[in-house]
């Protein structure tokens, strides 16, 4: 309660702040700029500050001040927040699914017309992510993170069940493992993690958004995405798979003592195991994620995150020039790779991956090798200006879904009417 | 009533000399008569800037939406502009806001009745003649008190996780459960607060009434009873108006527990509903509707309470 009221402090501050300060939003001029450049850059990877260190020692005329922020929903709220004041910064790491929102509230810079020669350093899975399937460029992808099926090798082989090639032997798994040991789950269904959810509907090949000439289709509850939601609801229904939320304390307690054998997650896995789940060092292997149908071969992303530039900087060229070299120079993909631990978006960088990760390095060697397979098959979807609303839904149509033990299918159509209505009431064109 | 708080007393000297000074300024012409503004000049800068001024803006935001043409992509295709008041009756017929006030409801009489009722009895006890360990049980009470509410909710949320927890075979974070678990973090952080006040309180009252009481032949319990207890009608109204206060604005532990349980919406208490709307929606106008509907939600409550016990607590009507 007390923070309560620091909070609402604090929320008067920044009132106060964007009420005295808006307005005073021009138009970015190209205006050559007198002495050093002084950018900053919003970002929550790990050690992004010496990367920019070493910018800034090869580039006494652009110093970047990394500010590190924290991840998640809550970034993508400041970043909004801090463009509509006024103050935002010059650099902002966006993930995919936040970058429509940042562009539909014009916070970011449109860099179409100086990104044509780098284009071709990225898979057009990942490219079509920050173009939006519009003629526009709104940021330069960073990093992705295919999914793919995490699984303690040794106890699969103890409860005797093989990795599973598809949905249906993942179900059958499930009941085996949940049998031999009522206390073990296969893995969970996280109602709070509408990003893994996203990610295994776009395997399915859900489109939840697409713009159609002037207008947005939305179809959350397509065929594909119910598909994907009946099936972890009959299987919780069933009881045979947890419902415990992903990253609680419960759930990294499961997963280091072994009552939670799998976990289909994304290539940046290793990092959460490696800190979460601490005593399964070299027990941990990886595979494709279960498929829908046998021979099918295809994976959707979990996260991953690109590079905006802010529509208020009066440094455009500059911070440009700062972004495609952190984004595509061999020099800054080895340092993302090494120093911040991300998999990077540019296929140079995916390439010179060798060493896998120290949590990896008995049980999976080629760890790496598996990632850009499995990274190939991965398929993204438009994300729509509005997926805030969307994943808030999300979380509260499934943990009402399980609390009410009610068909998840219901949890779907609770997104989609969510998603349309806010659209509707801000007036975007929809297409029924 | 025999017995009158100081406070009148003390209302009534302060309003003496309130007519002294402005008698002398009346006196002094007119540079002098600028000096009282100056004075005041530096609380009422920071009372407009921090206060009015954001409140003004909030009402503003209010009656402002997004008009968005097309697909709300590129320049210029996402335009503030008037509401109306459109955001309001949207706030005020949200059923999700009222069901949330239900939630509240229930959470608030839970903790207000715990909480304060133990505050009291612990003021009580620490007070009476003979209590031992009489420090170290102050201090042992209060101390919850320091920890911040975000730490507290943690603290607890790890205890009640079915997993982690030392007490087994109740569900602390299930359906029913979690109003009461969030209750409890609630008093354990509170009650040590509102205890400190009123034993404050208690210790201020002239000893010689109990000595009086003493000899007239009342045991300690008529003396808690019929002596300490009417004296403390006006710091209890206090607490439970601070208290109520911070009940309408819960939002630190609901929001510290929601990502460990299935339980908790995003929208369980009216506040939770505007920090969605603002900072997870992107909705400031309607966040700022409802936060009007909320203050004024908490006036009505806050000032309804006082005015209905203001004639027994201070005597006047």
């Amino acid at each position: 309660m007390r923070t309560t009221r620091l909070a609402f402090a604090a929320l008067a501050v920044t009132l106060a702040a964007g009420c005295s300060s808006s307005g005073t939003v021009e138009e970015p001029q190209a205006v050559a700029p007198a002495g050093p450049v002084a950018l900053t850059y919003w970002t929550w990877a790990p050690n992004m500050d010496k990367i920019a260190e070493v910018w800034n020692q090869a580039n006494p005329d652009i110093k970047v001040t990394v500010s590190k922020q924290a991840g998640g929903d809550d970034a993508a709220a400041k970043f909004l927040t801090a463009a509509k004041a006024g103050n935002a910064p010059d650099l902002v790491q966006a993930e995919y699914q936040h970058l429509p929102s940042f562009v539909a509230a014009d916070a970011v810079a449109d860099l179409a017309a100086d990104t044509a020669a780098i284009k071709g350093e990225f898979s057009q899975g990942l490219w079509g992510l920050v173009t939006l399937g519009t003629d526009g460029v709104y940021a330069i992808p960073q990093d992705s993170g295919p999914m793919m099926l995490y699984y303690r090798k040794d106890l699969f082989e103890k409860y005797k069940i093989a990795v599973p090639r598809t949905w249906d032997e993942y179900a059958e798994a499930a009941r085996t493992v949940h049998k031999a040991d009522p206390k073990v789950y296969l893995g969970s269904f996280s109602s709070k993690d509408p990003g893994w959810f996203a990610g295994l509907a776009q395997q399915a090949g859900a489109q939840w958004w697409t713009i159609a000439g002037d207008a947005w289709k939305v179809g959350i509850n397509d065929a594909a995405t119910t598909k994907v939601a009946e099936f972890w609801g009959g299987l919780v229904a069933e009881g045979v798979i947890d419902d415990q939320p992903y990253f609680t304390p419960e759930w990294n307690k499961a997963l280091n003592e072994g009552t939670q054998l799998s976990w289909p997650s994304a290539v940046w896995g290793p990092g959460v195991l490696e800190s979460n789940a601490p005593d399964g060092k070299g027990k941990w292997a990886v595979a494709p994620l279960p498929q829908w149908s046998a021979g099918e071969n295809s994976s959707g992303f979990w996260g991953g995150s690109s590079t905006a530039i802010s529509s208020g900087t009066k440094n455009k060229a500059a911070a440009l020039k700062f972004a495609t070299w952190l984004n595509t120079d061999p020099a800054a993909l080895d340092l993302l790779v090494k120093e911040a631990f991300i998999y990077p978006a540019s296929g140079k960088g995916q390439a010179s991956l060798g060493e896998p990760p120290a949590y990896f390095a008995e049980s999976q060697p080629d760890f790496w090798t598996q990632a850009a397979a499995i990274g190939a098959t991965a398929r993204g979807f438009t994300f729509g200006p509005n997926v805030g609303v969307t994943y808030n839904a999300y979380k509260d149509g499934f943990d009402k879904a399980l609390q009410d033990k009610s068909a998840f299918g219901g949890a779907v159509t609770f997104m989609q009417e969510a998603t349309v209505a806010d659209m509707q009431k801000s007036g975007f064109t929809l297409e029924d | 009533m025999s017995i009158r708080p100081d406070g009148a007393s003390q209302i009534a000297s302060s309003k003496d000399s309130r007519t002294s000074r402005s008698g002398s300024t009346r006196e002094g012409g007119v540079s002098r008569g600028a000096a009282p503004y100056l004075f005041l000049a530096p609380a009422i800068v920071l009372f407009v800037l921090f206060f009015a001024l954001p409140i003004a803006y909030t009402v503003f935001l209010s009656f402002r939406r997004t008009q968005v043409s097309g697909l709300g992509l590129g320049r210029g295709a996402r335009q503030e502009v008037w509401a109306g008041g459109a955001n309001l009756q949207a706030a005020v017929s949200d059923g999700e806001l009222w069901a949330g006030w239900l939630r509240v409801l229930g959470y608030g009489a839970l903790v207000l009745v715990v909480m304060l009722g133990l505050a009291l009895l612990f003021a009580l006890f620490l007070d009476s003649a003979h209590v031992r360990l009489a420090r170290f049980s102050r201090i042992a009470i209060f101390l919850p008190y320091a920890v911040p509410g975000v730490v507290a909710s943690l603290l607890w949320g790890f205890l009640y996780l079915p997993s982690l927890t030392p007490i087994g075979g109740i569900d602390f974070l299930g359906a029913t459960a979690v109003t009461y678990s969030m209750a409890n973090v609630a008093v354990w952080g509170g009650t040590g607060f509102n205890m400190l006040v009123l034993y404050t309180n208690l210790r201020a009252i002239p000893r010689s009434y109990y000595e009086a009481a003493r000899i007239d032949g009342a045991s300690e319990l008529a003396i808690a009873l019929r002596i300490k207890l009417p004296m403390l009608v006006p710091a209890i109204v206090l607490t439970t108006v601070f208290s109520l206060i911070a009940t309408i604005q819960v939002f630190t532990e609901p929001t510290t527990l929601r990502p460990l349980t299935n339980t908790i919406s995003s929208t369980w208490s009216p506040l939770m509903k505007v920090y969605r709307d603002a900072f997870v929606t992107g909705d400031l106008y309607s966040a700022a509707a409802t936060s009007l509907v909320i203050a004024a939600v908490s006036m009505v409550v806050s000032f309804g309470f006082l005015r209905v016990v203001r004639g027994r607590a201070f005597g006047e009507a």
